[in-house]
């Protein structure tokens, strides 16, 4: 049957029609809606991890003890389970094992730009990479075969544009699940240096295994291309660029890659002798141009080409056509400047009153990844530093260490609940054991916000939304060693009160966390009953524009000055009334 | 063979249910037998952010992409987004415009003006005779049915008059998007309907 899937979607669908048993991962854009499209499938144990390395070992356990498994993530994620990632090519698998890693050219919602095909060679895991929803459906589905037949993982490399882009797509009626035998075999399971020693000459063998068999029968696995047309020009290339290539130079012969680790030597040198000239077309970094260089093969490929962000249809056919470029229907230096539309914290926003709060301070702010990096932007400019998942916890112990514990009396590392559980505790246990004087504020809002709304071990739910076991965050802080006093919670809407607590924080001189808590404004337990909203006392305003500062988007300036509530945003929050000091507005709902 | 082997924008504001007519434009497609790509970039964007769907049909359909002077069509769900992708559309191609304007938090702030007469510009930043500008009040005509979320499928009818697809397709495929909440059926065909007679 045919069907239109995002090609996240497809991946899932590949996995559940290869019976997979488990699947753990933690959330990130592009990769989210792979494992949200498991958890329909209810015979697939589902679950989100709190961190990428745990999802990854849990789903390494599946497949030792039978059952196939996958684990998927953004690309960043990659990193933090590169651990068990490394080791686990040399163990091999029992159940098919997937780890899925989605990139992001183009950096539409990341911090880096990073090419995870590094990874497949580093780790020597071969690594599939599709280009659009059938083939990430197919690709997966084989992913699981082809990593039993081997005895390796298999990662599957997606981008951004192939997991979010929808396609038609066939499927096929599901494998029943099935968990092999599990025996114990710890020449292969126990990695310590005599047993790795001899799994290393394994894993050296299986990748040249796997390049003879792929040489011998290229076409035969469905994962490579020889698409032979014009021979004055050949094109090496995979992903998403292979769609580039297609419109842009749609005469030229192409070698479409499916898997781009290991490489089929000999069907290269085949390619590139039936060609004039040989061209690679990649996005990001000269990975199958270095290979390919390195066979002693001539081609082109980064000269023509940026390392830069995405490619395109338009970039391929002016680098390597004498085709027209298309005619605008505008001549665009006649046309106004559009007025932006930046990414705001939204009506309601738990994290506003903080940033708010934090900026009166004037304080250093370590920041971390979630919806509260905006509070770098106006009009908070709170945020000084965003590196990666937990960072804001070991950077304030790193202002501590650097000034004898002077800045933490004006440095506050800034942390949401999802990513605190991800890998900020371990950073907060450090700081206690190491005598920092730090202050951390853990931004509680009940939920994994930026992603789109998933369940962490703090919100009491599990991915299917049914009742979990829940981590209290004051006793986990406790337990790392913070003292109970040093532990305060707060709503961050009442800001005069967050910015009183914090200053006592601050001024303690062992650790201590700060939990602003209020549920996002998005999600049912955040959400304030409808039609209630606040109201303007209109003789009471003395057109001050305090309330307009927090750049709330409920609440804009009407031209005499006075705020103007949207009452179809607007929250019921309540930070706007806290911002007046002539009680002209009032929460709806209250006396 | 229709016009709907085409390239189509669909550009509006986070909530405006862009993608849901690119869903139904990709309905339609398989209906044809058609190869259809349907793409949006999800991220920072999605709070009241320009958000924009491409949706690509043919008998064989490559990058998910429309780029530069690719566009068949630019349906603008909201004006001044007709401005921000205005460079899409092709010498010659269709933009349908909603007048709807959805004012941004810099605009609502009063720290940069929302451009006027936003039609005139683009008639007047045309480079070829053939390319055609159409405006609709798509607020007003799904205010009519009842509700602002129709204005994608009041958007839809309006498109569909460039097509040449039957009629009956059209419904058959509003039908299928929306077979999960059977009650938005009836409104949205007469959405569609409206938005047919307007465009």
């Amino acid at each position: 049957m045919k069907e239109i899937m995002l090609g996240n979607e497809a991946v899932a669908r590949g996995a559940y029609e290869a019976g997979v048993k488990f699947v753990s991962s933690y959330p990130g854009t592009p990769s989210t809606e792979i494992t949200e499209t498991i958890a329909k499938y209810q015979e697939v144990a589902c679950e989100w991890a709190p961190n990428e390395k745990v999802g990854a070992e849990s789903a390494i356990g599946c497949s030792i003890r039978g059952g196939r498994a996958m684990t998927c993530m953004k690309h960043v994620g990659m990193n933090v389970c590169a651990d068990p990632l490394f080791t686990v090519s040399y163990s091999g698998v029992n159940g098919g094992l997937v780890f899925c890693v989605a990139d992001d050219p183009g950096m539409h919602s990341s911090q880096n730009e990073q090419d995870s095909r590094h990874y497949a060679r580093a780790s020597k895991v071969p690594m599939f990479e599709p280009s659009d929803s059938d083939e990430c459906r197919r690709f997966t589905k084989y992913a699981f075969e082809f990593s039993e037949k081997y005895d390796t993982p298999v990662i599957i490399r997606l981008h951004t544009r192939v997991s979010h882009s929808r396609s038609v797509t066939e499927t096929e009626d599901p494998k029943a699940q099935e968990i092999r035998s599990y025996e114990k075999d710890p020449k292969k399971y126990v990695m310590m240096p005599a047993n790795a020693i001899g799994k290393h000459v394994v894993v050296e063998n299986r990748t040249k295994t796997i390049i003879a068999d792929c040489d011998a029968d290229p076409e035969g696995t469905g994962l490579h291309r020889i698409e032979m047309r014009d021979t004055k020009l050949g094109i090496i290339t995979a992903g998403a660029a292979y769609q580039y290539v297609r419109d842009g130079a749609p005469d030229a012969s192409v070698l479409k890659l499916g898997m781009v680790w290991p490489l089929p030597e000999k069907t290269i040198r085949d390619f590139a002798s039936k060609v004039d000239r040989l061209v690679v077309v990649e996005e990001l970094d000269p990975f199958l141009e270095t290979e390919i260089k390195a066979m002693g093969i001539e081609c082109e490929g980064k000269e023509l080409f940026t390392l830069l962000g995405e490619y395109s249809t338009r970039m391929v056919r002016a680098a390597l056509t004498d085709l027209p470029l298309p005619k605008k229907a505008f001549d665009l230096s006649a046309l106004p400047t559009p007025p932006g539309r930046p990414p705001v914290l939204c009506a309601g926003c738990p994290h506003k009153g903080l940033f708010l709060a934090l900026k009166r301070l004037k304080v250093n702010v370590t920041g971390d990844i979630g919806c509260y990096t905006l509070g770098a932007l106006p009009p908070m400019q709170a945020v000084d530093a965003v590196i990666c998942m937990g960072a804001s916890v070991g950077m304030a112990h790193g202002f501590d260490k650097a000034t004898d514990g002077a800045d933490s009396r004006n440095t506050v590392g800034v942390i949401g609940d999802s990513t605190f559980l991800h890998s900020g505790i371990t950073n907060l246990m450090n700081a206690v054991y190491n005598q920092s004087s730090m202050t951390l504020v853990i931004l509680d809002n009940s939920i994994t916000g930026m992603t789109g709304h998933q369940q962490n071990p703090s919100t009491g739910k599990n991915i299917r939304l049914e009742a979990a076991p829940q981590v209290s965050l004051e006793k986990l802080c406790e337990s790392v060693g913070v003292l109970p006093e040093a532990v305060r919670v707060v709503d961050p809407v009442d800001t005069y009160e967050t910015e009183k607590v914090i200053k006592e924080e601050l001024a303690r001189e062992t650790v201590s966390v700060v939990i602003a808590r209020r549920p996002c404004a998005l999600i049912p337990t955040g959400r304030a009953v409808k039609g209630i909203n606040v109201e303007v006392d209109f003789e009471k305003c003395k057109k001050c524009g305090a309330c307009g500062r927090i750049m709330c988007p409920a609440l804009v300036m009407g031209e005499d000055k006075t705020p103007v509530i949207d009452t179809e945003s607007c929250n019921n929050c309540g930070l706007c009334v806290n911002m007046c000091k002539f009680g002209a507005l009032r929460k709806g709902g209250e006396a | 063979m229709s016009n709907l082997e085409s390239s189509i924008v669909l550009a509006g504001v986070g909530g405006q249910g862009t993608l849901i007519a690119g869903k139904l434009l990709g309905i339609l497609a398989l209906k044809l037998g058609l190869d259809v790509k349907v793409s949006e970039v999800h991220g920072m964007s999605q709070r009241g952010g320009s958000v924009i769907t491409y949706v690509r049909i043919g008998k064989e359909v490559n990058s998910p992409i429309i780029e530069e002077g690719c566009a068949d069509f630019v349906l603008s769900f909201e004006e001044v987004e007709a401005v921000r992708w205005a460079s899409l559309l092709k010498d010659g191609g269709v933009m349908i415009v909603n007048s709807q304007k959805i004012k941004s938090l810099p605009v609502l702030m009063g720290q940069v003006e929302y451009p006027s007469d936003i039609e005139d510009s683009l008639r007047a930043a045309a480079t070829g005779p053939d390319t055609k500008i159409v405006k609709i009040d798509a607020l007003d005509i799904a205010m009519e049915v009842g509700t602002s979320k129709a204005v994608n499928i009041v958007m839809m009818g309006a498109l569909s008059n460039y097509l040449g697809v039957d009629e009956g397709l059209w419904k058959e495929a509003i039908e299928e998007a929306f077979a999960s909440k059977p009650k938005t059926i009836p409104g949205n065909i007469s959405a569609f309907e409206k938005g047919r007679a307007a465009g």
